[in-house]
């Protein structure tokens, strides 16, 4: 008898977090016109980074949409930096993330720092999915081939082969001073990535 | 046998939920339909105070707002659309303010959907927003008119009692301030 009421709480828990798990708020631009595929709820982080704050940030290279590669150095001595992991094309929070850093241009050069974008896709996906969020004012970079390399690097690639929804604040000598790998179901808070940005020298 | 059962039991808890946040999500209001009773935080600015006709602070529900006709815009700064359309809606309220028979009857407000007040703070200053924008971080309000693609538009035609009406409706842009204006106008009766 007990063990009967055992298994029926078990069971009960299982369908309630089954429930719970189950409905993710997001809101959707008309803009994409239904065309957003729902993965549903998903497991929050995939991965383990061995990356911390005061380490180095890995060097990379990456194809951008405007055509160029875009190296990392680049920016060394010049611009402190906000790489922006996002993991696929054409999924929620991913498609919203990007459009409304878009209106961060200035809060960003107010602090000498530039934004750069990142995911696993293709140039031609990534065309496709930035050309409905309008005209972006960073580089955007395909970490397509060889297949999710620098997210690798990272430490942010998850099982699947997508990367997290991650976020490293890097200062101008290159020295990560923030991450943030987060919930991949949920946008990371404006307000604690600007108080990182903030925090760094112009 | 009974493991059976209370298996099933469980199934049953299952959809009750579903079913139940289904009820709680609440469906997106039609015409003639009246809109969610849905309770906002009024302005700390005291131009928007006083264009809603309110006083004080703390919370109110919408039927306080000091108007005939009431314009909801649902959006997100995070939305490009909605990004694209802040310039339109304005014009909106431009057309609204100058019009002296229509100022005190027609009211617009906007409300950011998963927005924090910081990410309306950045959009009202990014478009140059002068009606009054309020945050719905934790999605409550949009759940409860049926979680809308954004921008959505919402026009209640309000009566004395604090009852209201939705007259009309549009899930996108409006394209044109002025003919949009014309159709709640010819839509409420107001004209």
């Amino acid at each position: 008898m007990r063990n009967d009421y055992t298994y029926g709480f078990i069971s009960c828990l299982f369908f309630f977090v089954l429930f719970l798990s189950s409905s993710p708020a997001f809101g959707v631009s008309e803009q994409f016109q239904g065309k957003i595929f729902d993965p549903g709820m998903l497991k929050p982080v995939d991965s383990k980074t061995k990356l911390k704050a005061g380490m180095k940030a890995p060097d990379f290279s990456l194809p951008s949409l405007s055509g160029n590669v875009v190296a990392l150095n680049e920016y060394r001595n010049k611009k402190n930096i906000v790489l922006s992991f996002v993991p696929a094309a054409w999924t929620p929070v991913c498609s919203d993330q990007w459009p409304g850093y878009n209106l961060m241009e200035e809060i960003f050069g107010r602090h000498d720092t530039i934004l750069i974008g990142i995911t696993v896709d293709n140039i031609p996906t990534l065309y496709a999915w930035t050309r409905e969020m309008g005209e972006l004012w960073f580089p955007v970079l395909s970490d397509f081939w060889p297949h999710g390399a620098v997210s690798k690097k990272y430490g942010v690639l998850r099982s699947n082969g997508v990367s997290e929804r991650a976020l490293f604040v890097i200062d101008k000598k290159g020295i990560i001073r923030y991450i943030d790998v987060h919930d991949i179901n949920t946008r990371p808070n404006l307000e604690i990535l600007l108080k990182e940005i903030e925090r760094l020298k112009k | 046998m009974r493991e059976k059962g209370v298996f099933l039991i469980g199934v049953l808890v299952y959809f009750l939920c579903v079913s139940a946040s289904l009820h709680a999500a609440g469906h997106t209001p039609a015409k003639g339909e009246s809109f969610p009773p849905i309770t906002l935080q009024k302005p700390a600015n005291k131009a928007e105070l006083d264009y809603l006709g309110l006083k004080g602070t703390g919370s109110f529900p919408v039927s306080e707002i000091k108007t005939e006709l009431l314009i909801i815009e649902i959006y997100s700064m995070y939305c490009p659309y909605c990004q694209k359309e802040a310039p339109i809606v304005n014009s909106l309220y431009e057309l609204i303010a100058k019009e002296k028979d229509l100022k005190e009857k027609v009211k617009l407000i906007g409300i950011g959907v998963g927005n924090t007040p910081f990410e309306v703070g950045i959009f009202r200053k990014q478009y140059n927003i002068e009606f009054p924008l309020f945050p719905d971080e934790s999605f409550a309000i949009h759940k409860k008119t049926g979680e809308v693609r954004t921008p959505f538009f919402f026009v209640l035609k309000m009566k004395p009692d604090g009852s209201n009406t939705l007259v009309y409706s549009k899930l996108g842009s409006i394209e044109d301030a002025g003919q949009f204006l014309e159709i709640l106008l010819k839509e409420s009766g107001l004209q």
